[in-house]
């Protein structure tokens, strides 16, 4: 069991501050590097992917997992990132350029919605989102003239500073370099006084206004950052779908963004990583079900929905903090050997909230 | 920002669908001053509270706070008059650490811009550890650093009230209003917040205004008393005063025979 001795107040603020933990991360970093050394192109192509997961859950964890606003039309933003920059794009705007615009846009559009949405609660919040995710996948299907309705829409080449990027390697890089940077600035965030009032947001809104926040604008924020980085996750998408349709960004694509988080883990950057590896997976062993069912059931319509729905309910019920939950108390278990016991993460109950203000 | 001002409440009233839950109160604190407000239940001493806070819109009258109107206020700029505030239930940020509570605490100190936080700009830092430091001296206050670390849900009721009093001190107040706070703690507990209400008077000159049912807390600690029954004002005066007003028996005993 290690116990960490703190000398300074910046251990408090440095990300890793257990050698162990650097030692993982260190690991996992390196793995990623020279994964395409490795790998061949169609594992390389779906890692690739698993990092844009990454990015979008990191996304709506800002929104749903820090500050506590759920979205069920979370996939317009990936939406909107992956048809605006492959509409910039094919105009020949360059992609580093395209990119930004992308990326403000998004934001600018999370933030109107968090405008109408910052006075919303619980099922309200809910539903106008889900809205929000139909009304937008409608427009681009609508919106031929723009967007290729529902005959779809190519998405130009890869381009980074005038380079074409078409080697498998090549787009995995451009997706490694932007999934760490997300994360490093989202863990930033979180360290620093603008994340912690999304917490404070989350956990009482009156306390947090009598501190002086003021709770719609950091709602507004929440979904402007949350949509700025969920677009950004659209960019990348873009690219790897090569031809965008406006069912891929439907109401389902919203409810696998939110099992991801939920899954993952509520409230760590690290429940949106173990979520996207998870979400990743499925298919696969959805795949491998289909075969080893039996037709009746394995080739039944509407499997897919029905075991997102159950993985959800079954990790509510077992395990709400999700795989993250589970991980911490695997490493809890490790590290106080043999002192673990079952009631170690048993939290006590506490006092009824009567009278709470809204 | 100046020190301790004068607290003006003048006809103050709200109604919630024809219930008078505050009707035409007036009172004034004066800076330096322990103020206490009793009363019995549902008497409306915390939507006293929760109107100063701006929580509510009153019906009618004003509140100022020195030179400040803060019916003019937005309830999140209440805090930046120097008016700190804790809860009757508590209200920490249950899933943050105690450190990250008191951090939230010197929110109206701090600049919250998203661009330099993703990245983490130098001066980002530099504020972290200011502030960091600030939040320290309290900690040493009211000797709380054992929680230091801890998740707040992980945490005791006694520690929470003392968290939550930090938490609002952290902010620097110059008036603190504090909803009950002695409620839920035990005798020994609650001869420590005496203690601590003293220091905070002296040590940080912070004018308090407070909730409270326990008449020995309130008759050991208050300069002043305000007692209200059914919204309205009955009396306010010393203490002694207060005990031995018959309006005020009469609303805490009922009819006498």
């Amino acid at each position: 069991m290690q116990y960490l001795f703190k000398t300074h107040y910046n251990d408090d603020i440095r990300f890793l501050a257990k050698t162990g933990e650097k030692i993982r991360v260190g690991l996992v970093i390196l793995a990623m590097i020279a994964a395409p050394l490795v790998l061949q192109d169609y594992y390389l192509a779906e890692l690739g992917l698993l990092f844009v997961y990454v990015i979008a859950g990191v996304g709506l964890m800002i929104l749903t997992g820090y500050t506590g606003q759920v979205s069920f039309g979370h996939a317009a933003f990936l939406g909107i990132g992956a048809y605006s920059h492959s509409i910039l794009m094919a105009n020949g705007v360059p992609f580093t350029l395209s990119l930004i615009m992308t990326v403000i846009l998004s934001g600018l559009i999370g933030m109107a919605i968090g405008r109408s949405a910052s006075k919303m609660h619980g099922f309200y919040l809910a539903i106008a989102t889900l809205a929000f995710g139909i009304l937008i996948e409608t427009v681009f299907g609508e919106w031929s003239s723009l967007t290729g309705g529902y005959a779809g829409l190519a998405v130009p080449g890869l381009k980074v500073f005038g380079i074409s990027l078409t080697a498998a390697w090549q787009q995995y890089a451009v997706d490694l370099v932007i999934a760490l940077a997300v994360i490093w600035g989202v863990s930033n965030l979180f360290r620093s006084p603008t994340g912690r009032s999304f917490v404070a947001v989350r956990d009482s809104e009156v306390s947090a206004r009598s501190l002086g926040v003021n709770v719609e604008w950091v709602k507004i924020q929440a979904f402007g950052v949350s949509a700025a980085v969920t677009g950004l996750a659209g960019v990348l998408l873009a690219h790897h779908l090569t031809y965008l349709a406006p069912d891929v960004f439907s109401v389902l694509e919203s409810l696998k963004l939110l099992l991801m988080i939920v899954v993952g883990g509520l409230g760590s950057i690290l429940g949106a990583i173990f979520g996207a590896i998870f979400i990743s997976l499925l298919p696969v062993a959805l795949s491998f079900l289909k075969d080893v069912l039996p037709p009746a059931i394995g080739q039944q319509a509407g499997l897919e929905p029905l075991l997102f729905g159950s993985i959800i309910v079954l990790f509510i019920v077992f395990e709400p903090l999700g795989i993250n939950g589970r991980w911490q108390k695997i490493r809890f278990f490790f590290e106080t050997f043999p002192y673990y016991r079952k009631s170690s993460f048993v939290r006590q109950k506490s006092y009824l909230k009567t009278e709470r203000l809204r | 920002m100046s020190g301790p001002q004068a607290l003006t409440v003048r006809n103050l009233s709200i109604e919630f669908g024809g219930v008078h839950a505050v009707e035409d109160v007036s009172f004034e604190v004066q800076p330096g001053e322990i103020f206490a407000i009793i009363g019995p239940n549902g008497a409306g001493k915390s939507t006293i509270f929760n109107l100063i806070s701006r929580f509510y819109e009153p019906t009618a009258g004003s509140i100022d706070y020195g030179e400040h109107d803060l019916l003019k206020l937005p309830a999140h700029r209440v805090v930046h008059t120097g008016i700190g505030r804790t809860f009757q239930n508590i209200e920490l940020f249950e899933q943050a650490t105690m450190l990250q509570n008191l951090l939230i605490g010197r929110h109206r100190h701090m600049v919250a811009n998203p661009f330099s936080n993703f990245l983490f700009a130098p001066g980002v830092r530099k504020s972290e550890l200011e502030h960091r430091r600030k939040v320290e001296d309290i900690i040493d206050l009211l000797e709380i650093a054992q929680y230091r670390d801890e998740r707040i849900a992980d945490l005791s009721y006694g520690a929470r009230r003392n968290v939550e009093l930090a938490r609002a001190l952290c902010a620097e107040p110059t008036l603190l209003l504090l909803d009950e706070p002695s409620s839920g703690l035990n005798s020994e507990e609650t001869d420590d917040v005496s203690f601590w209400l003293e220091d905070i008077r002296h040590d940080l000159g912070v004018t308090l205004v407070m909730v409270e049912h326990d008449m020995n807390l309130v008759g050991s600690v208050a300069d002043r008393v305000m007692a209200i029954n059914d919204g309205k004002l009955i009396a306010i005066g010393t203490p002694d005063e207060i005990r031995q007003n018959a309006e005020v028996q009469h609303a805490y005993l009922g009819v006498a025979a």
